[in-house]
């Protein structure tokens, strides 16, 4: 996916884009390439790819030329200051952006091979792939049960009233939460603690059974034992989901992460794998945010 | 340092007496405003209640009736119909004359007979017809008494004012103290207000007649406005893409709203009258304008109501995948509906309440019968009133508070039901 392209492919609108002639067929699973700014291939395959992303809110450019490769089954951290569009970047993900009237997407983003931005694509069916769990706990103010089976419920996944108290289950289980709320599934959800909101919010999302999973900053609303509930909780979920978590503590992606990229005034600055980003940052920006010297 | 900060608390405390002060005069102003308007409110509504109440009874004369067979059946034919077109006037000025045998003269009977309500034949009538078996018999009925009586008896009409300008003349006074001493006058609650139609006789009048013609009318508004209203607001507000002709519509829905409502009558004559030729003075045309007019509203209360729901809702349902519908039906509208359904009760009061647009297509009629659906003619609630406060006669005072009384009650029924359901519906997250 070469630079040449992104930019032909850049100046259309993004639901436009012709580039069936170019683009290699949809390939599933494809092995890791090597992108330049990327470390050496690892073993996971590719799950998501993003090729000279640009993001521009009106005139405002959010973020320029981002090549990024998210792997399968692994935690990539997103960190960077404020407003350096690692949230502009995960939102991309999942076409979040789309609903923002002046925010305009330019480059590609494939799913598994499959470019979301296409126009065969269908939005609906892209973000049941791919979940969100949002910075603020967001529960609909309906009951427990209700805000996990509303997902299966509306994408017709399961057929009886069975099968979708089972998937209900199954989903607070993996979530960690049943044990607490076992007895008060009727009972609303905003009547939850913060971090009993944030996980229900998390089975909600895995309750569609999505292949990779978004979370934007989930975390910054709790406290600190709630926080270690959640990330224990990613490290879990590790194992069946793709998980891309943006976040302003350093410490979190480091206990995550398998993969961190680094972001910088719209920029990607850098991109590997945990331990050596922090350890040995190539960039010197890294190096000072990683610090505390600036950010 | 210490020096400074004695003079910066000495500046602090020399601004904090102005600052209480200012506190003090804003408190002032606001009980001062609230009081105004509580005694303006206690004066109209004690006013409209000392005038009102009276409507709310009704005098009776009682009147020792002869159910005589040469009057109702002379040819004893037992015939329904024979029975029924009797002259059962007669039968009331019989009875007149058998208490005050004295009364010889023409014009002193019909003065007479002038006190018991016209109405009170049909009411002889109905008995009739109940209970054929009354023919021939004797029986104390108590007749509605006249407007006129009734005014008198209420002491609507002084005594001392001359004689010649008194709707009610001296041996009238005469008679109806006599029947008093006698204890054949009484004053009752007033069904008759509450079960018919307009009349020209004031004791005959209701306001049965305008309730449900404003029932109707409202009912057409409701089924026209809500779903119009808030199906707009809905798209306008979560789904349209912002642009330059939704700013413009947003204008001119907000313009809509301000326009004067006796330009909507005229609107609903041009256009439901005289070129669609729907029925004049009906219901149905009623509703229709004042829908038009309630149509803003509910927009208006709705897209504030849709604005009210927290993004992070719509952000967490659009994350789960539901569609754009999806997310408006299955969590947004629920969650505005409080404040839509407030928005729209409040608009259905205004409509209730509204009687100007309703003059320009003929609901300013006089109407007698009890309409029967949207097609029928009819005339509303505050219509009424204002019809009623244009008749002359002493008794349509009453009536015309009275009215008012039940318009209000219907007003403060309807919002108290909106504030119901706002608590009922409401959700905390």
């Amino acid at each position: 996916m070469s630079k040449q392209e992104a930019q032909v492919v850049g100046t259309q609108a993004p639901q436009e884009t012709p580039r069936e002639t170019t683009r290699e067929a949809p390939r599933v699973n494809i092995a890791m390439p090597n992108n330049g700014q990327t470390e050496p291939a690892g073993k996971k395959p590719v799950k998501i790819r993003t090729a000279g992303v640009n993001v521009f809110y009106g005139d405002n450019q959010a973020l320029t030329e981002v090549d990024l490769d998210i792997r399968e089954n692994e935690v990539t951290a997103l960190i960077g200051p404020s407003g350096c569009g690692k949230s502009t970047y995960l939102r991309c993900l999942n076409r979040m952006n789309d609903t923002i009237e002046e925010c305009r997407v330019e480059g590609t983003v494939t799913l598994d091979g499959e470019d979301i931005y296409d126009r065969a694509v269908d939005v609906v069916h892209l973000r049941a792939r791919i979940g969100m769990v949002f910075q603020k706990p967001n529960p609909f103010p309906k009951s427990i049960y209700d805000n996990v089976a509303y997902g299966p419920q509306i994408h017709g996944l399961v057929s009886s009233r069975d099968a979708l108290d089972e998937v209900v289950m199954t989903s607070l289980t993996k979530a960690g939460l049943l044990n607490e709320v076992r007895d008060r599934l009727h009972e609303p959800g905003t009547g939850l603690s913060g971090g009993q909101q944030q996980r229900l919010c998390i089975a909600r999302a895995i309750a569609v059974n999505p292949e990779v999973i978004l979370m934007d900053e989930p975390c910054s609303a709790l406290d600190p034992i709630a926080t270690a509930r959640i990330e224990e909780l990613i490290d879990e979920l590790r194992q069946n989901y793709t998980i891309i978590i943006v976040t302003h503590s350093m410490q979190q992606a480091a206990r995550v992460s398998q993969r961190t990229a680094f972001f910088h005034l719209g920029v990607l600055v850098e991109f590997g794998d945990t331990e050596r980003v922090f350890t040995s940052p190539r960039d010197e920006r890294t190096q000072g945010y990683i610090t505390g010297r600036f950010g | 340092m210490t020096a400074p900060n004695t003079s910066t608390s000495a500046l602090i405390t020399a601004s904090l007496r102005s600052r209480h002060a200012a506190e003090k005069r804003f408190r002032a102003y606001g009980i001062i405003a609230i009081a105004t308007a509580l005694v303006f409110l206690v004066v109209l509504l004690s006013s409209i209640l000392a005038k009102g109440y009276g409507a709310f009874f009704q005098t009776q004369i009682s009147l020792s009736i002869v159910f005589s067979q040469d009057v109702i059946d002379p040819k004893k034919t037992g015939d329904g119909q024979v029975i029924a077109r009797a002259n059962y006037q007669k039968l009331v000025r019989n009875a007149l004359q058998a208490r005050f045998p004295h009364v010889k003269k023409r014009r002193e009977i019909k003065k007479l007979s002038a006190l018991v309500s016209r109405g009170a034949r049909r009411q002889l009538q109905a008995m009739v017809a109940n209970d054929p078996s009354l023919i021939g018999a004797t029986r104390r009925v108590w007749l509605t008494a006249s407007g006129d009586a009734d005014m008198f008896n209420k002491g609507a009409i002084a005594r001392d004012i001359p004689e010649k300008t008194r709707r009610i003349n001296d041996r009238q006074i005469a008679w109806l103290d006599a029947l008093e001493e006698s204890g054949a006058l009484r004053k009752r609650f007033n069904v008759t207000f509450f079960t018919t139609g307009d009349s020209r006789e004031p004791e005959q009048a209701g306001i049965w007649g305008a309730i449900v013609g404003s029932a109707l009318t409202l009912v057409v508004t409701l089924i026209l406005s809500f779903p119009l209203g808030v199906t707009a607001a809905v798209y306008l507000e979560e789904l349209s893409v912002k642009n330059r002709w939704t700013d413009f519509l947003e204008v001119n829905i907000n313009n809509m709203a301000a326009v004067p409502s006796i330009i909507y009558g005229l609107l609903g004559l041009a256009v439901f009258l005289n070129v669609m030729h729907l029925p004049r003075s009906a219901p149905l045309v009623g509703g229709i304008v004042l829908a038009l007019m309630t149509f803003p509203t509910i927009i208006i209360a709705t897209r504030a109501a849709l604005k009210a729901v927290p993004p992070s809702i719509r952000e967490a349902a659009r994350g789960l995948g539901a569609s754009p519908v999806q997310v408006v039906l299955h969590h947004v509208l629920p969650l505005a509906m409080p404040g839509i359904l407030t928005g729209t009760i409040i608009g259905m009061s205004r409509a209730l309440g509204e009687s100007a647009p309703l003059l320009m297509i003929g609901m300013v009629a006089f109407i007698v019968d009890i309409p029967q659906g949207p097609f029928d003619p009819a005339t509303v609630l505050p219509v009424q009133i204002y019809l009623w406060a244009d008749s002359p006669e002493r008794a349509f005072v009453e009536k015309t508070a009275a009215a008012t009384l039940v318009l209000l009650a219907f007003l403060v029924i309807m919002n108290a039901t909106a504030v119901i359901l706002r608590r009922k519906f409401e959700k905390r997250w």
